[in-house]
């Protein structure tokens, strides 16, 4: 069983965004950058998936500048098996995202993708079901559970008020959830071992898909911001307060 | 210029948010309703007084009953191509098949959308909400989903307002089949539509302390939440997780006891009304957003306050 992992170049989680002066951005210079947490889990699954022997290939995909093979080559350290760097110079948005996979998939023919329900700094949670859609595949998102039993995959979904447990025809699309599981960190000898493993690389240019983005973005800018109240010192001036100045219970 | 609004619904009752997603829908002009269900009597009778609507279309079919993407999906784009805005709620049936139906109509999908600016410009926060992007669609068809907490609710009237009609058929494609859910029963309101929210955080400590806060929540009334670090520990199930990656609340009152406040979690609820900290860190990041806060031990703090509550 083949599978491919989308993964994402993205600012790092722990990293205070910052809204450019101009307000068309927000600030990426001299910003760190990593691979997408969401897509991180969705590498482990596919990483435990091989380590129980359900899958044989695990294959790491990455569209953008030439920045983006460093992502690959994260994929690659975690275990990974090989990669795909579709270069790109031009903005995308997911839909693009999701017709450039589509291709990919229509070539490599995978059993199952795997990737994160949303990148950390569009915040779209759209690629995944759109890829499906494209694809004609069943989806599973934001999964927190999953086993593969034969040709099917069963998948327990986070939904508003509890999980919901589904089983979807292979092959598949799974977005990941947080809890799905806890991704490892890349060792010194498998970090390694992740520069000999090959990246194939493709121009996205070549793929004779229309990219052209549908949404123009006018201004980024702060939210409104919300201006600190005061302190009290004790319970019962709290709930005095609450009583009858905020009137809120 | 037609806007059709997909409702959201468990067979039995609609979801709120949809009055919310209904009204943002009205901004944009001439309103249909989609309820697609294997029994949509009850639905229809809680949509039919809300005013500005025009029809409300169904398709009753024991296959939409668990509401399945690709079931969904596939329907909509179907019978609705000619819409020129398609609204859900960003719930989780929503964020599900939203981006689908996007999919199957080469359109980008317009997500979690907190302002219409005018007809084809939205406005979306990004970076779990450090930022918020106006973007200006070309799309042929704006499929748009609604953060509900962000739009007032539709009004209701008295008259039946509403024309129900029958739409469509369905040919599934079998691509996924529903097997269960694991609910969590709660005698408490619903976290996204509750007055009062209570919240906890990794000061708790453990699963076992979270019953403090249950106890106070009990006395006002109100739903539990809590912040991402709980819900990593394991002290609280998911779906109380409160922020970007989880739910979007904004009541009235929002208590967040032994929460930092990580500007991931601050993005779930700085919408509230009323907020209030309660923290041992005087330094605390949630207290520069609290009305009130409370620098005490919350181990002190929240039980002297749920027996002074009456």
């Amino acid at each position: 069983m083949k599978i491919l992992v989308p993964v994402k170049r993205v600012v790092d989680y722990n990293v205070k965004v910052r809204v450019k002066k101009d307000e068309t951005d927000v600030e990426l210079d001299n910003v760190k950058m990593s691979m997408n947490p969401f897509d991180e889990i969705a590498v482990e699954e596919a990483l435990r998936l091989k380590e129980k022997g359900v899958a044989s290939e695990i294959i790491a995909v990455s569209i953008g500048l030439p920045e983006v093979q460093e992502t690959i080559r994260n994929a690659l350290a975690m275990g990974a098996d090989s990669g795909i760097f579709v270069n790109c110079t031009s903005k995308l948005e997911p839909l693009s995202v999701a017709k450039i996979l589509t291709s990919i998939c229509n070539k490599i023919k995978p059993d199952l993708v795997i990737m994160g329900k949303q990148a950390i700094d569009d915040d779209m949670n759209a690629t995944g079901q759109m890829l499906s859609a494209m694809l004609n595949w069943g989806q599973a998102t934001f999964a927190s559970k999953l086993e593969i039993q034969d040709k099917k995959i069963k998948v327990g979904r986070e939904i508003d008020g509890g999980i919901e447990n589904i089983e979807v025809n292979l092959p598949a699309i799974v977005t990941t959830d947080l809890r799905l599981n806890e991704p490892r960190y890349a060792s010194l000898p498998n970090i390694m071992k992740a520069k000999r493993k090959p990246i194939d690389e493709m121009k996205a240019e070549d793929l004779n898909i229309d990219i052209e983005p549908r949404l123009e973005i006018l201004k980024v800018e702060e939210p409104k911001s919300r201006e600190a109240g005061i302190m009290v010192k004790s319970v019962d001036e709290m709930i005095e307060k609450l009583k009858n100045e905020a009137k809120v219970i | 210029m037609k806007t059709l609004v997909v409702v959201d619904h468990n067979n039995n009752k609609l979801d709120k948010s949809t009055l919310n997603t209904i009204k943002a829908a009205i901004q944009l002009e001439n309103v249909d309703l989609l309820v697609l269900s294997d029994s949509c009597k009850d639905i229809c009778n809680e949509l039919i007084n809300i005013k500005n609507i025009n029809n409300i279309f169904i398709n009753e079919n024991d296959e939409f009953k668990n509401q399945l993407a690709e079931d969904s999906a596939n329907f909509i784009a179907e019978n609705f191509k000619d819409y020129t805005n398609i609204l859900f709620s960003n719930t989780s049936n929503g964020k599900n098949i939203a981006p689908r139906l996007a999919g199957l109509l080469d359109t980008m999908i317009i997500p979690d959308v907190i302002e219409i600016v005018d007809k084809q410009t939205f406005k979306r926060p990004i970076y779990a909400g450090n930022a918020i992007a106006t973007c200006k669609s070309k799309n042929k068809i704006n499929i748009i989903t609604i953060r509900a907490t962000a739009f007032e609710e539709a009004e209701i009237g008295d008259e039946n307002v509403g024309k129900i009609q029958e739409i469509g058929s369905l040919t599934t494609k079998n691509l996924t089949k529903y097997l269960n859910s694991e609910l969590t029963k709660s005698e408490r309101p619903e976290l996204t539509s509750a007055d009062i929210v209570v919240s906890g955080g990794r000061g708790l400590g453990s699963a076992e302390n979270f019953q403090i806060l249950e106890k106070l929540a009990d006395k006002l009334g109100a739903a539990m939440g809590a912040s991402r670090a709980a819900v990593d520990a394991g002290y609280v199930p998911n779906d109380w997780q409160v922020g970007q990656t989880g739910k979007i609340v904004a009541p009235n009152l929002y208590i967040a006891v032994g929460i930092s406040g990580a500007i991931q979690h601050l993005a779930g609820m700085k919408d509230s009304k009323v907020i209030i900290g309660i923290n041992k860190d005087e330094e605390a990041p949630i207290f520069s957003i609290s009305d009130y806060g409370l620098a005490e031990d919350l181990f002190k703090a929240v039980p002297e306050m749920e027996s002074k509550l009456n």
